[in-house]
């Protein structure tokens, strides 16, 4: 794994979703849970899977393949969520498995080309290079703000 | 030189104010939220010195003066009062039912001690 | 958490503002109401004083300043120079909620409203008619710097009626000290000429402290004149027979000097000269210090001797002169006043209530842990029901009484978050004055049960619908004063805000007295924004219900005060996110009522665990009144997709809950499914189609936040015994989004949840 650590360097968060890899900030991830039951909300959104209980809080729970537009898939026990916190709200991200914790210098990271409107592409912030996979890093604000830029 | 205070007042403001001013100067401050209160306080203390305010309910500061001169091991107990008013009526008022002395609201945490200290040694 | 004790203090002080604001409009409206108790216009005056004083610590000069003269026109209240008319009150009234602005104003520190000050201080000055001179005086004492002592030379001898010794003119006295100022000029000697008068002891004044406070000045040299001391015999104890004489070489200057005698002005003669001259006393002292007596001092401070027919203590032979050193404390008179040994005047008076404030955040905390408590126990008692543990041994009778303190524990936390509605109803008193003063009406609030304790966090948050609904009755529920003449009712009109606890549940009812809901136009309208087919066959009650339609507004003028684009449907929607409900009642030429219930607590909830298509739910159990299990011929199709049942003798709809959440597709045989029937606030009934029935069991309510794209029909969410989520349900908002109006919005639109 590329792990050059600088002063500059961001930790980033890897998981894979339907064959493909993305990543997180880690430092917007407050945790990583095991997939559970999430009774889902009346009429929410499609990629809104319902809500769970995180140690005595309701937190919604995002399918983020059905957020990016990925090929419907069944929950296996691999399944995890990954909690993470934009401002003062805490969301839960339901990803196929988390891969790995890597450093990665802002040299590293490219603009991801502007070549679609693609919902997938809109939420992609930079793309990166992990022994020859390319990783898609997620811009959290615009994957998760869709809520309300949906609901407003 | 450090003093064992009782401080009437009706406002917790008032009351926070004059603690801030006179513990860290290493006084021991009693506070009352009025006269009849000031007075239940008072009988389970000695203090050097009394500052009370004017308009509290249930008992006003001359009251409460009137009250504390007539136990006669307060009679020279120094009083000073806490007054907004300058007005000289009220501060005849204020001699007559027996205060040392007063201070105007809003009052130097420094100049408080000091007056503290002039009357009550 | 901050640190500095004079911004917490600063907090603190805005804190107490709120009471007393709260005091003061009491207070006031006990004068509206008739109250003439000397004590109410203390308690007005009062707050108004404890505010001024408080902000003149923290140099809030524009409070301070209003609250000066607010207070200086309630002093002639309270010296019976001026009498209270209704025209009077409704100053003091604007006053009061100018000054809770000024409050707020400078809590946030805002910009200042000057134009509406001045006009208050107007306001306020006619009642003072011409300028009074103790105004003029008082005023220059408000103009001090923040905390600064403003030592008060203003005695003036015209004043003070016939004692005119006992406040001498003090016209010459230089400046009030500055005790910080380091005087680098040489030393000057100044001669002070001392003697106390009787009452300088009655006051509990020392002249040994005084003369030691010279002496803390500079190099001081006290002679004391014992010249008038009287044989022994004629001694009388509760006069002062001694004079002193201070040589004082000092930095200071004589105002200095002079602010150590402040408290004693009047109580004694006092020269001051300087230079070592003799002062000019006015009183006759000859200086023989060779015979002077030394003044033994008593032990203590404390109680004189109680019996005045013992023995003084006899003078003893005397120095020449008692020098003072810096620190020495030698002369205490042996003259007192008489002891009037009465005992302690006042009865003792119930103390005072004491209370302690506390952190909103800990309390939070402490709310937040308790339904963890709580869950946690229903956790721990199902265990051993799993387990086979028998139910009469001894784990499970203590499970028993786990969950019984934990009851009460949950109780008595709640406790600690529920206030009265008091303050919230007093700013609807506010809102009544604004509101019936921008349309040029007479409208006169009466307020009832303001005691009845709500979760602070309800209060808060009724806040807002609560001032849309009040503002709507002045403005569309009572009609013009011509009109109420006309219609042979009171000119004045009327709103009533009442309060009360009504089986587990408070109810906040707004009513007026005006002309009642216009059906017809409410109607008209409807139609015309196409919220209802033009052949809708509506009830009374379903036609006062088109109110909270989205969008909806009867005000064919759009008026200063509904015209803020937010109707009905925003109040309702932020009642239901309380848990709340509101109905409205209305009749015509009667007028119309608005009742909002709300559960007393956001934290519980006494609910119904069901199962529905697989998912856990929770319905309130208040709202269930029966359950049914149904026959598929027991159920009548109304018209594809809408059935009903019978229920004793009447048809009752039947809504098939997991469709209605988008769980399933519709039911088509319901042989064996369970129907819960529900009774809403407005009496109508309904079943709800469920599986089945799992529980009936406390709840902790766990809210949803906006972010959550919360659907009509789901409340909030709890964690249940088993760590799983259920969702709370609204049964009122189900049926209300799936009865014959259509839906205006789509199903997750999170619109006016805001509100």
């Amino acid at each position: 794994m590329s792990t050059q650590t600088g002063p500059d360097s961001i930790e980033l968060l890897t998981f894979r979703i339907a064959e493909q890899e993305y990543a997180l900030d880690i430092l917007s991830v407050r945790e990583i849970r095991g997939w559970t039951h999430a009774p889902p909300l009346p009429h929410a959104p499609h990629y809104m899977k319902g809500v769970i209980n995180l140690r005595g809080t309701v937190l919604p729970v995002m399918d983020l393949s059905a957020r990016l537009g990925l090929p419907k898939r069944e929950q296996n026990a691999r399944n995890v969520i990954i909690v993470v916190k934009l401002e003062e709200t805490m969301t839960g991200l339901l990803v196929d498995a988390v891969s790995d914790i890597v450093a990665m210098s802002p040299e590293d990271m490219q603009p991801p080309p502007e070549l679609s409107s693609d919902i997938a592409e809109a939420v992609v912030s930079a793309l990166t290079l992990i022994d020859e996979r390319m990783i898609r890093v997620l811009d959290l604000a615009s994957t998760i703000n869709v809520l309300e830029g949906v609901a407003a | 030189m450090t003093l064992e205070i009782l401080a009437v007042d009706d406002s917790r403001t008032m009351r926070d104010l004059i603690k801030l001013a006179l513990l860290p100067e290493g006084f021991t401050v009693h506070t009352a939220d009025d006269g009849v209160h000031g007075i239940e306080v008072l009988s389970g203390i000695e203090p050097d010195a009394i500052i009370t305010d004017i308009n509290m309910p249930r008992m006003d500061g001359f009251g409460f003066i009137d009250a504390v001169r007539d136990q006669s091991k307060h009679r020279s107990t120094p009083i000073l009062m806490l007054t907004t008013e300058a007005a000289p009526e009220l501060k005849k008022r204020a001699r007559e039912a027996g205060a040392t002395g007063w201070i105007v609201k809003p009052f130097d945490p420094e100049k408080l001690v000091k007056a503290l200290q002039m009357v009550a040694g | 958490m901050t640190t500095d004790p004079m911004a917490e203090i600063r907090a603190s002080f805005f804190i107490e503002c709120e009471e007393l604001l709260e005091a003061l409009q009491d207070g006031l409206q006990m004068m509206d109401e008739g109250e003439d108790d000397p004590e109410t216009i203390n308690i007005v005056f009062r707050a108004v004083h404890s505010i001024k004083g408080g902000a003149g610590a923290f140099g809030l000069e524009a409070l301070v300043r209003f609250a000066h003269r607010y207070e200086t026109v309630l002093d002639e209240v309270r010296a019976g120079r001026l009498l209270v008319d209704p025209d009077a009150l409704k100053v003091f009234f604007q006053a009061a909620d100018h000054l809770s602005d000024l409050v707020r104003i400078s809590r946030d520190e805002a910009p200042l409203p000057e134009e509406e000050t001045v006009q208050l201080l107007e306001a306020l000055d006619a009642f003072l008619g011409d300028t009074p001179p103790e105004e003029e005086a008082a005023e220059e004492d408000i103009d001090f710097q923040p905390m600064g002592l403003a030592l008060d030379l203003d005695l003036n001898g015209d004043d003070v009626s016939e004692d005119s010794d006992a406040f001498p003119s003090l016209d010459d006295l230089p400046p009030p000290p500055d005790f910080n100022t380091e005087n680098d000029s040489a030393s000057e000697t100044y001669t002070i000429v001392f003697t106390p008068k009787a009452e300088l002891f009655e006051t509990g004044n020392e002249p040994s402290l005084l003369l030691r406070n010279l002496g803390d000045l500079g190099e001081a040299q006290v002679v004391c004149d014992a010249s008038e001391l009287p044989d022994l015999a004629d001694l009388t104890p509760e006069l002062p027979h001694l004079s002193w004489t201070i040589n004082l070489a000092t930095d200071a200057d004589e105002g200095e000097i002079r602010s150590i005698f402040e408290f004693v002005e009047g109580l004694c003669t006092l020269e001051i000269a300087a230079g070592n001259g003799p002062a000019h006393a006015d009183q006759n002292h000859s200086d023989i210090p060779h015979n002077l007596p030394e003044i033994t001092p008593p032990e203590t401070l404390g109680p004189p001797p109680e019996s005045r027919s013992a023995p003084f203590p006899a003078p003893q032979s005397a120095p020449a002169s008692l020098a003072y050193e810096q620190q020495t404390e030698e002369t205490t008179p042996a003259e007192r006043a008489p002891v009037k040994d009465k005992s302690a005047k006042p009865a003792a008076a119930p103390a005072a209530k004491s209370v302690v404030r506390v952190d909103l955040d800990r309390i939070e905390r402490l709310v937040n842990l308790v339904g963890e408590l709580v869950i946690n126990q229903a956790m721990l008692s199902q265990s051993p029901e799993q387990s086979g543990i028998s139910p009469h041994s001894d784990a499970m009778s203590g499970l028993e009484e786990f969950q019984r303190l934990t009851r009460d524990i949950q109780d008595s936390v709640m406790m600690i978050r529920a206030q009265p509605v008091k303050s919230l109803f007093q700013r609807m008193s506010r809102i009544v004055r604004e509101a019936s003063a921008a349309v040029g009406m007479d409208v006169r609030l009466q307020i009832f049960g303001e005691a009845t304790e709500v979760d602070k966090t309800v209060i808060e948050r009724l806040a807002d619908p609560l001032t849309h609904m009040i503002r709507n009755a002045v403005d569309h529920g009572l009609e013009s004063r011509d009109d109420r003449i006309a219609a042979g009712k009171e000119p004045q009109g009327r709103v009533n805000l009442t309060a009360a606890h009504r089986s587990g549940r408070v109810v906040i009812e707004i009513a007026d007295d005006g002309a009642g809901i216009n059906r017809p136009k409410v109607l008209q309208i409807a139609i015309d924004k196409g919220l209802i087919a033009p052949d809708a066959n509506l009830s009374d009650s379903e036609i006062d219900n088109l109110l909270f339609l989205p969008g909806f507004s009867t005000a064919s003028v759009v008026s200063d005060l509904s015209g803020r684009g937010v109707g009905m449907d925003v109040v309702r929607t932020a009642i239901q996110a309380l848990g709340g409900r509101i109905t409205i009642t209305s009749e015509p030429e009667k007028g119309t009522t608005f009742s909002i219930s709300l559960p007393l607590t956001l934290a519980v909830l006494d609910g119904m665990v069901v199962e529905v298509a697989g998912e856990t739910l929770v319905l309130p159990l208040n709202l269930v009144v029966e359950t049914l299990t149904l026959e598929n011929e027991g159920v009548k199709m109304l018209r594809p997709g809408h059935n009903v049942i019978e229920v004793r003798s009447g048809f009752t709809p039947l809504f098939d809950l997991g469709h209605a959440l988008g769980y399933r597709e519709p039911v088509t045989d319901f042989e064996g499914s369970v129907a819960l029937l529900t009774a809403q606030e407005d009496e109508s009934r309904a079943a709800l189609v469920i599986d089945n029935i799992q529980d009936q069991r406390q709840v902790v309510i766990k809210g949803l936040d906006d972010s959550f794209h919360r659907a009509p029909g789901i409340a909030a969410a709890t964690i249940l015994g088993d760590g799983q989520i259920a969702l709370i349900l609204d049964p009122s908002d189900i049926i209300a989004n799936a009865g014959p109006m259509p839906r205006t919005s789509p199903a997750y639109s999170s619109e006016g949840l805001s509100a």
